[in-house]
């Protein structure tokens, strides 16, 4: 429901003269959706590299009295088998930036991929590919993740991602796939092919830095969908076999009674990071939108 | 038009086709014998039931047949809706319990679906272009978006039902009632189907108002707009013509939502122990009953394809572009 | 040609950017006289599309700084865009650019019309006769009505515009670029529709704003031409043509090929240089720079002052 921010807006950047880009800058500086969303984002990430400096113990070590609630030793208290929920928190932290990064960057290689090359080949090519393109997006994608990962006996965040980046391209590919097609009727994508330049080298080097914004805003984008996609997984019970995530975390307070318990601190952090998280870069999503987009600037 | 629903079709045709191939794929492409560590995994409690089941397992697995024939045998079992039998219900097969799962399932999702798409879009549309609403409650519909659907549903069951006590928080209906067609029965009925209900409508909600919002600032730029409003329409003419424009993406939206949205669904039906479909997956899961998970899976791929059909319909009702033939809705 | 119907005194008009305010129109003082149709010229950015947009609706980012603007002797609320809606559509109309996409995709052209002339206090009813009378005037069917604007061609869309635009019998016309994206065919025969729409007395005046001064050679009685934001010389068309005084006037009229041949944006261009940034324009003239015959003079600013009965020019050497 947030892809339709940034399915427009993408020929105004085409053309740009170098003074365009520090008056990019010098717009993204005074965004406040853009500041704000990049100043949450960084906090949790300064959050989850420095967190597990300040715990001795690991996220799944039984280190204290059971359903403590925060006090000075423990931040944010113990779970039902006394371990410390702050430790699980951080170390969780870092398993949603993994697998943010790895799942949506796995996403947007693949969906690039495929869209650029439909896009650019055009014919029988993107015939091809988009077939496969539409059929992979009505798969349900979570269906898909459940079948495959109920199978596996060993789960990681890394495995999480690849099947995240496996399922969830097709909608990038599609959106790339248009503006591919806008841009390579250009004089300068004409004046390369002329020339002789190889389609790869075209498409990375006259295409993709064209639409290097977009690109970045989608990323974004499928970081968000990707951090969610994993919280889900985990909490239906198909989260990593080892270590600690935040969807594990809620998947175990309920699993436990935390709810009929009243032991809100075990539930309540990890729903706050993700919902920060994913919420600080869709905001940020926004601010750029209007960074690049002067329409929207002045509103 | 008939170009348009053709190609529909076939994509609908190939993805089912696609889904009942992984469907079988998946436990054969595993390493290890499938049929041993699903008994060994299901841990039943006395020999003479877990040789029963070996001895069913492998002769629906058929693994002693080469592969083309296993794959045959698979279409041809799934066809007379055979989905196996299930391993946490044994022996009941596996599309009698789904069955009995989808009603509650789908009482969740149509009224949450089409509310939200309804409410959201109004709700977005009225809030672009007015500063002061477009600054305060667009950020809460992004937070909306950004909150995992459990944890919106445990703050939910947290709040509302453990704190206040005014909601059920486990179960389909009351358990000390049976199912009858009385007043008190349909009023627990309503009482556990409540909360659920809210917590996917909001989220939901903050999707469609954000993108409602999105698309008709594009929409109010537009060059029809500038138009009318040059022709000194009133603001209500021009919006008006705009909410409609922008509205035809959220439909398409709708379709490309849909995975997400069952999603939704199931890690709500989980919090609130609803007996649907998600919580037959979770019982899948705890009880490694793969035959379950497989059917639900299924049912969740023939869903999704049917709520895209008619979404396509719609679409072409609504769209005149469609309809006279100049393409316009996207594929 | 006594009567003045449109005079517009001293406007200002601003767009907000973030790096200041772009001074789009400087202190722009002219008159249309009732039943005239006037042309407007200059190369792209010299404030022309902002003039006639300045005269029916500001966009969000413009901002009426100084001036009046009356329409036969009542004053138009230019900067207030709720009460200007009164005088739209009745009083002043813009053909816009963008004809081509100027109906709403989802609508049919005949509804819309309907629901856009009530929502203006007019029953439909009882302009119905006049708009098929107009529809077969341009050459459409009356089933249009019946049609999506995607089912139309381009030309056709033009058209329908121009009816629809027209349909209130506006005293103003401002027609912006009606022609560039037609071709040269279907551009004679718009602004031929214009003329018979004056004519037959659909409009009263019009200022058509174009860069093809072939064009408004054709259909003006006078031409305006602008340069950075200011007035450079207004005049009969024939006294434009053949002897214009400002320097600007006189280098866009020679680098014409021949009247009747379409005249691409790039001859304007040819003259060496570029205008200069309206974000802080210099003080004088403004096309001392780019002009042969620029001297110490320059450096003040010329007025826009009548050298000839209905020719005005800011230049010194005039």
């Amino acid at each position: 429901m947030t892809v339709p921010s940034v399915d427009q807006g993408v020929d105004t950047k085409v053309d740009r003269v170098p003074g365009a880009r520090r008056e990019a800058l010098y717009f993204a500086l005074r965004n406040k959706k853009l500041v704000g969303g990049l100043t949450v984002v960084l906090l949790f990430l300064v959050l989850a590299v420095v967190g597990p400096m300040l715990t001795a113990h690991g996220p799944r070590e039984y280190v204290g009295p059971p359903m403590q609630p925060p006090s000075s030793e423990y931040w944010f208290g113990t779970t039902t088998f006394g371990q410390d929920v702050f430790a699980q928190f951080v170390y969780g932290l870092r398993a949603t930036f993994r697998v943010g990064i790895l799942g949506g960057g796995l996403t947007a290689i693949i969906g690039m991929f495929v869209g650029f090359t439909a896009g650019y080949r055009g014919g029988l090519v993107d015939e091809t590919l988009n077939m496969i393109t539409n059929v992979v997006l009505v798969l349900p994608v979570l269906a898909v993740l459940l079948i495959i990962s109920a199978y596996l006996r060993v789960r990681s965040v890394e495995v999480q991602a690849l099947i995240i980046g496996l399922f969830s391209w097709p909608w990038v590919a599609r959106a790339i796939r248009a503006q591919t097609f806008s841009l390579r009727s250009r004089d300068f994508v004409d004046l390369a092919r002329l020339s002789g330049v190889p389609t790869r080298r075209i498409i990375f080097g006259e295409i993709a830095p064209n639409m290097a914004s977009y690109l970045f805003m989608v990323f974004i984008l499928l970081f968000g969908g990707a951090v969610l996609f994993a919280a889900t997984l985990d909490f239906i019970g198909l989260g990593p076999t080892e270590g600690i995530s935040l969807g594990l975390m809620l998947n175990n307070s309920v699993k436990w009674s935390a709810l009929q318990l009243g032991m809100s601190w075990w539930f309540i952090p990890p729903g706050i990071g993700i919902t920060a998280i994913v919420g600080a870069f869709y905001i940020m999503n926004v601010g750029l939108d209007e960074v690049f987009n002067p329409k929207l600037r002045e509103m | 038009m008939r170009r348009y629903f053709g190609r529909k079709f076939l994509i609908y045709a190939l993805t089912f086709f696609v889904a009942v191939t992984i469907n079988f794929m998946i436990p054969r492409l595993m390493p290890g014998d499938p049929v041993r560590s699903m008994v060994a995994r299901a841990g039943m409690q006395t020999p003479e039931a877990a040789a029963t089941m070996q001895e069913y397992y492998t002769r629906i697995f058929g693994l002693d047949v080469p592969i083309w024939q296993q794959y045959l045998n698979f279409w041809a079992a799934l066809l007379r809706g055979d989905l196996g039998i299930s391993i946490w219900l044994f022996p009941q097969p596996v599309t009698g319990v789904i069955m009995r799962a989808v009603p509650y399932t789908l009482a969740l999702l149509i009224p949450a679906i089409l509310l939200s798409w309804f409410a959201g879009n109004k709700f977005g549309a009225f809030a672009a272009r007015r500063k002061w609403l477009d600054n305060t409650i667009l950020p809460v519909g992004y937070v909306l978006t950004a909150t995992p659907y459990m944890w919106l549903a445990i703050l939910l069951a947290w709040a509302l039902g453990i704190i206040a006590g005014i909601f059920p928080i486990a179960g389909g209906y009351s358990f000390s009632l049976a199912p009858t067609l009385s007043w008190t029965f349909v009023g627990s009925l309503l009482a556990h189907w409540f909360l659920p209900f809210v917590s996917l409508f909001l989220v939901f909600f903050g999707g469609w108002a954000i993108g409602m919002r999105n698309m008709i600032i594009y929409e109010l730029e537009a060059d029809y707009s500038h138009y009318l409003q040059a022709l000194g329409a009133p603001q209500r003419l021009v919006r008006k013509y705009a909410f409609r424009n922008a509205a035809l993406p959220q439909i398409t939206g709708l379709a490309l939502q849909l995975g997400v949205i069952v999603a939704g669904a199931v890690v709500t039906e989980i919090v609130f122990s609803y007996p649907g479909l998600g919580h037959l997956i979770l019982k899948a899961i705890e009880n490694q009953d793969f035959f379950l998970l497989q059917g639900a899976f299924l049912f969740i791929v023939i869903g999704v394809l049917l709520a895209n059909f008619i979404i396509d319909i719609v679409y072409v009702l609504v769209d005149p572009r469609t309809r006279t033939g100049m393409g316009g809705g996207s594929a | 040609m006594s009567k003045v119907s449109l005079r517009v005194a001293g406007l200002k008009v601003h767009y907000r950017t973030l790096r200041g305010d772009v001074k789009a129109l400087d202190d722009v003082t002219f008159a249309v006289a009732d039943g005239e149709t006037m042309g407007l010229a200059g190369e792209s950015g010299c404030g022309k599309t902002t003039l006639g947009k300045s005269l029916i609706r500001l966009d969000g980012r413009m901002r009426h700084v100084d001036g009046t603007v009356e329409l036969d002797d009542e004053e138009l609320p230019i900067g207030d865009t709720a009460r200007m809606n009164d005088f739209r559509f009745r009083e002043v109309f813009i053909i816009p650019q963008y004809a081509m996409s100027a109906m709403n995709p989802t609508r049919k052209i005949g509804k819309m019309t309907k629901e856009l002339l009530e929502s203006r206090g007019v029953r439909f009813e009882t302009v119905r006769t006049e708009l098929k009378r107009r529809l077969e005037l341009v050459g459409l069917a009356h089933d249009v009505l019946d049609r999506y604007p995607i089912e139309l061609s381009g030309g056709m869309k033009q058209r329908m515009v121009m009816v629809l635009s027209t349909l209130l019998n506006p005293s103003l016309l401002v027609a912006d670029e009606v022609t560039s994206a037609l071709d040269v065919s279907t551009q004679r025969a718009v602004a031929e529709t214009l003329v018979d729409f004056r004519d037959r007395g659909f409009v009263r005046s019009m200022i058509v704003i174009t860069h093809d001064v072939s064009l408004v050679y054709q259909i003006a009685d006078s031409i305006m031409v602008m340069y950075a934001g200011k007035l450079a010389e207004k005049a009969p068309t024939d006294v434009i043509v053949d002897s214009p005084r400002h320097p600007y006037t006189q280098l866009l009229i020679s680098s014409l090929p021949e009247v009747g041949v379409k005249y691409a944006d790039k001859r304007l261009t040819g003259i060496p240089g570029s205008p200069p940034s309206l974000l802080d324009p210099p003080a004088g003239c403004r096309f001392r720079d780019r002009c042969p015959l620029a001297f110490d003079k320059c450096s003040e600013e010329p007025p826009f002052v009548e050298v000839e009965h209905g020719h005005y020019v800011a230049c010194w050497k005039a």
